[in-house]
This record gives C-alpha cells, structure tokens and sequence, in this order.
C-alpha cells in the first residue's frame, strides 16, 4: 500500500449523497482478477454515454478535474455493496482523498486498507469544501494526516478525526496482515482455548 | 464488569476477541468464511505474492454464484470468458490452497449466503464474513455475520482474524401481528423507509419483538440481509426454538455430545434484561403494509397503495435534486399511482428472496393463474437443494404452467454482472435488495417488493397489490 502523508491537489465537487459502490463502479466491471484498470470504468454510468463518448457536465470530464485526487461529496458515501473494487477505481482513477459528512462502514474500511484517506466532516463543512472546490484549479486543497488538517485555499485550517491504528498504516503504507502475524501467538492460544469450550467449531 | 447485563451482539464479540490493539481496535476471531469468485482472486493473488498459506481450511467454504449463466447453458461452460476467467482461477486457487469447494454442477451449489445457512456452515454464536455485504443474512441464526473487502478477504485467509472496532448497538423492536399480505420483506423495506440507508451506520442491528419472533427462518434471513440496506455492520436475531429446530440435523450442524454443548451454548446469548442499546427503533406490525420502492435507493419505499413523489415537495435542495433524477431514471410522472406501473420483468430470487418458503409463496400466488403476456418473470431457486425441493413439492410446475421460467441456482438478476439483466429502460418488480441506478443492468428500473408481490405484479402485468389475490 501506497503511504499517505500530505497530499496537495486539485479537489472534484459530487455533491450527492448515498453515492453508492454500483454508481463508482458497476458489477459488469467486476469480473477481473486484478485490482488495476479499474479507473476507465469509475463513475461509468455518470461519465459516459452509450456511444462511450463523455457526458461534458460530468465533473471529471472537465478541467481540472480530470486530474483531481480529492472528492468532496455529500452523506452516506460509498453505501452499498463490499466491493473493493470501488475504492480501486478511485485509486486507479487518481483519487486518494474522500471528503464527506458521513460513509458507509465497508466503504470507510476498503479506503483506508488503500491508502486512500476518507475524511469525515461535518455537512456545512463539505458544504465550505464543495464552494473551495468548484473554484477548480486556482484552489487546491492541501490534506495534512500527520496533523490531522485539511487545509483550505484561504489558508484555514480544518481538523479532522482518524483512528489511530489507521492513521499509523497509512501514513507509513504498512499492509494489516504483516502486522497481525506478530499476534501469530495469542491467535494460536486462543483457538486452543476455544477448541476445548466449543469443539464443533473446529470440526 | 463481568455481571454488566450485555447484549447479543456483546456477547459473540467478547467470546471471539483475541487481542486488544492500543486504539481500542480488536483482533477478531473468525469462525467462518464464505468465499466466492468475485471478491476472492485478488486476495488469493495477495497470498501467493507473500507465500502465505490458508490459516484454517475448515473454517473456509468456496463457491461461485456472482456471475454465473442460471440457465442450462452453464451445463456447457460458461460463455463469457471473463466469467470464466473468474470461475477458473477460484477453481485453480482453492485446489492451489486446499480450500474446501462446492462446484457449479453440484446439488448443493448456491448462492453463498442462501447455503450457508440450509448446510448447517452457519450457526447460532459464529463470527461469519464473506466479501459481499450480503453477509449480514446469516445473522438471522444468532450470529456476528458482516462483509468484507478484499484486503480483509485475504486478511482472513492467512490470519483467521479481522482487525475491527467494536460496533454500536441498535435494537429495532417490531411487536404485534403482521397484517395478510406482508412478509419479512415488507418489514424490512418499511424499516429502511423509517430510518434511511444510513440509519444503522455504525451499529449491528438487533431485531426484536413479537413479529419478529414469529418468522421462520426464511424471513429472519430476508430481515437480516437487508440490514446493509441499512446501513448497518450486520443484523441479528437472538437464536431461540425456531433457530433451534432450524439447525438441528443440518449436514455441518454439531451431532450427539456437541450438539447438546453447542444449544446451552446458543441458549445463553439472547440480549440480557436492561443491555444498553445506543439506539431504539420500534414499529408496529399492524402499521406494515406491502411494501414497493419507487425511487433508486432502499429508503424510496411506499405502501402499494401510494403514488409517485412529487420532488418540488423535498425538504431541501440535495433532496429535491435527488428526488428529481430519481424520478426521471426511473421513468415516473409525480402523483403516478404506483399500481399504474407496468412492469417489464418480474425477478423471483437472489440472497434476500430465494428460499423454499420464497418460492413457495411465489407459487401460491402464480397457480391456476398465468403471467401477463407482454411479462418476462424469472424465477431462481437459491441454491441446487431450494429447486431440488421445490420439484418435490411440484412448485416448478405450477410456475412454467402460469409461464414463469425456472432456472438453475445463482445471484441472477439482483445485480447485472451475468448474463440475466435488464435492457436499459426496462421495468421490473424485483425480490432482490438493491434499486440503484443501474444495478440489474445499465438504465434498468427496479421495484423491490416481496416474492409474493412480485409474482402478483407478473401475473397483472404491473405493479400489483397481493392484498387483492385470494389464495
């Protein structure tokens, strides 16, 4: 995983809410055995036509957007399915930062073992983010997570929540299953344990 | 500490914690893992890079029904070759790995979380996951069952455990007699309309109260499913007879010695008098009517009898600008009378609805009657045992007689990444749990409703209200 320390960058306005994982990447684009070159197919029902040609009031077909590594988006982002495919259509697309009022668990989890940050704010703060991002290329927003700051182009600064345990992995791009195998041990000592109160489990 | 009254939910979480981590987090202890070919290959890959192996192939069952053709032509291989590529390499990996297999030819092959439970793999008590949000379903038997991601698919894999915080907890009470014509679906839908798709976020949802003590099984599993729907981790039942009487005999269910340790077991996790719950919810049974959604997501959901929104009556301007694409997707003039919408496709299946008591009232509705000419309406048992059933009992028949189609077991239509979907623009009254824009396939409208308003609506030819169809 890629580590996440400051990003600085060009922020997309979405401003719905319940942007589900069909929307960010529907089941047709699901039957690949990679995690890359998802990004072609993010937000496809949104982004394209038919044809295949780009719908031009999407906000990722405009400039800057196109290169956007930041999201702010409205309440309930990323609610549905537990695809992880939909965290790496964002991340293949570029986006390493989702700003939002709230997210769904799944979603909010999948990002993070990415090395994408979700930032949860509260709505008339995404509300101040949504303006700061419509205002394109002139304004972008810098993500501090050592600091836990999101940094507006007026130079103010918003501070934000993350688990600690979270903020460790990302900001030193460190996989949870390295970390786990050190507990290899009390695993161990609990399925003994549990083998002798509840056998049928192991059967 | 140790007397603090705790809830269900508590319960199973305590007795699989392995470890405390700094921050609060835990390491979790997994009983079981469902494993299918979407979600799983990237993990496998993930192992193999680093070398690592399965932690417990007993606790590990594989199987494909994502994106699988459910109708004879799987018999002859699968056509779409990214499918295939996906079946192919499950297959290659679980032999690679030693992981436990249901092949697609099998009786018992299934949707995941339809035979998890009818094979006894799931029980009252586990921690359950599997990558595909639908997992909550097993929570009808008294378990801690959530979804995954991939990155925690292979966590599971090669450690056993999730690294997870511990969840809220919600009860939503539902007391009194639910009225003829309703069903688990229409509570769980009418649930969703209560609180919204992120009323449960963050929470494990336990449901409680006289209704939902009254469900088989079947119907816990609807309610449990669609707890994601939701927006909450899982949702529950606390095991009580009928759980009992639902496991006991079922091929993985504890035999002799260990199924009486296992039962006093299940017996002691029901939520203890005066737990604390974070959050309540309580709805009246009486108050439920059938339910349809109209809009593109689960907490859209009006009474059959309702009439299509009007967006210019939003509380605010995100809702009206929701509100208004929705009814345009959807192909809807505001103050349309719901009944008035004439369905394309009628889907009698997937993990929520597709169980024997699903078919069952499918068919109870469909005989001696048939499907409205201008109506595709499928019908797709769960699992190879569900149809195997449903032949005993003769459901297949009364079904192609009315002019259904009965096909082979699999996900099917619920999400569009097999070769049943919809054409864009086409209409369908759909058993299966989501409505968004374009998950039955690009430009589909979908209503969700019970299996037995479902097959009403194929037999009228619109959206129907099963209240006026006598048995």
């Amino acid at each position: 995983m890629k580590a996440f320390t400051t990003l600085t960058g060009v922020a997309a306005p979405l401003p719905m809410a319940n942007v589900d994982t069909d929307k960010i990447i529907a089941a047709r684009f699901l039957k690949t055995i990679a995690r890359t070159g998802l990004g072609k197919n993010l937000f496809h029902a949104m982004r394209f036509n038919e044809d295949g040609s780009e719908k031009p009031d999407f906000v990722l077909n405009q400039e800057p957007y196109r290169k956007a590594e930041i999201l702010i988006a409205f309440e309930n982002f990323g609610c549905g399915s537990s695809r992880e495919h939909a965290p790496w259509a964002l991340l293949d697309f570029g986006i390493r930062c989702v700003i939002a009022p709230d997210f769904a668990d799944i979603f909010h989890n999948n990002s993070s073992k990415n090395g994408i940050l979700p930032i949860r704010l509260p709505r008339e703060i995404c509300e101040k983010l949504m303006e700061d991002a419509k205002m394109g290329g002139n304004a972008r927003l810098t993500v501090d997570l050592e600091r836990q700051v999101v940094v507006r182009p007026s130079g103010e600064e918003i501070p934000f929540e993350v688990d600690a345990f979270r903020k460790h992995c990302l900001l030193n791009g460190l996989d949870d299953i390295g970390q786990t195998l050190q507990h290899a041990p009390s695993i161990d000592e609990y399925e003994a344990k549990r083998r002798a109160e509840a056998p049928w489990l192991f059967a | 500490m140790a007397n603090q009254p705790r809830t269900l939910f508590d319960k199973i979480w305590d007795a699989h914690v392995v470890e405390t981590l700094q921050d609060g987090t835990a390491l979790l202890y997994i009983d079981r893992h469902l494993v299918h070919e979407v979600t799983s290959p990237q993990a496998f890959e993930g192992l193999r890079v680093a070398g690592r192996q399965v932690r417990s192939l007993h606790g590990t069952i594989a199987v494909v029904d994502h994106n699988i053709a459910t109708d004879a032509s799987r018999r002859t291989g699968i056509e779409d070759p990214e499918s295939r590529l996906q079946v192919e390499t499950l297959e290659k990996n679980v032999a690679e790995f030693n992981v436990p297999y249901i092949p697609l030819l099998d009786e018992r092959q299934g949707i995941v979380h339809v035979i998890g439970p009818e094979l006894g793999l799931s029980l009252p008590g586990m921690t359950i996951v599997c990558g595909d949000s639908h997992t909550s379903t097993h929570g009808a038997l008294g378990a801690l069952a959530f979804g995954i991601g991939t990155s925690e698919v292979e966590h599971v894999l090669a450690t056993q455990t999730v690294l997870q915080k511990p969840a809220k907890n919600m009860r939503v009470t539902v007391d009194g007699v639910l009225p003829p014509g309703c069903t688990a679906k229409d509570i769980t839908l009418a649930i969703i309309g209560k609180i919204g798709t992120a009323g449960g976020t963050g929470h494990v949802i336990e449901y409680a109260g006289e209704a939902i003590r009254a469900l088989d099984m079947a119907g816990r599993m609807t309610l449990c499913n669609m707890s994601i729907e939701a927006g909450a981790r899982a949702g529950m039942v606390a095991p009580d007879e009928t759980t009992i009487a639902y496991v006991e005999g079922r091929p993985h269910a504890p035999k002799g010695e260990a199924w009486e340790r296992a039962v006093a077991w299940w017996r002691s996790l029901p939520s203890d008098a005066g737990a604390h719950f974070d959050k309540e919810v309580s709805l009246r049974a009486e108050d439920i009517t059938p339910q349809v959604t109209w809009g593109t997501s689960p907490e859209d959901v009006l009474p059959i009898t309702g009439v299509v929104p009007n967006p210019a009556d939003a509380r605010d301007e995100t809702r009206r600008a929701q509100l208004t694409r929705m009814v345009e997707y959807m192909g809807l003039i505001p103050g349309q009378k719901l009944t008035d919408l004439k369905v394309d496709v009628v889907f009698i299946g997937s993990c929520t609805n597709s169980r024997i008591e699903d078919i069952r009232a499918a068919a109870a509705i469909a005989r001696g009657r048939q499907v409205a000419p201008h109506v595709r309406a499928l019908v797709v048992p769960g699992s190879g045992l569900v149809k195997k059933q449903a032949e005993a009992e003769g459901l297949d028949r009364i079904l192609l007689d009315a002019g259904f189609e009965w096909r082979e077991a699999g996900c099917s239509m619920c999400l569009g990444m097999n070769p049943d979907k919809l054409t864009p623009g086409q209409r369908s009254a759909s058993t299966s749990n989501r409505n968004f824009e374009g998950r039955q396939g690009p430009g589909g409208r979908t209503h969700l409703c019970s299996p037995a308003m479902a097959a009403a609506a194929a037999i009228k030819g619109h959206l129907a209200d099963v209240r006026e169809f006598s048995a």
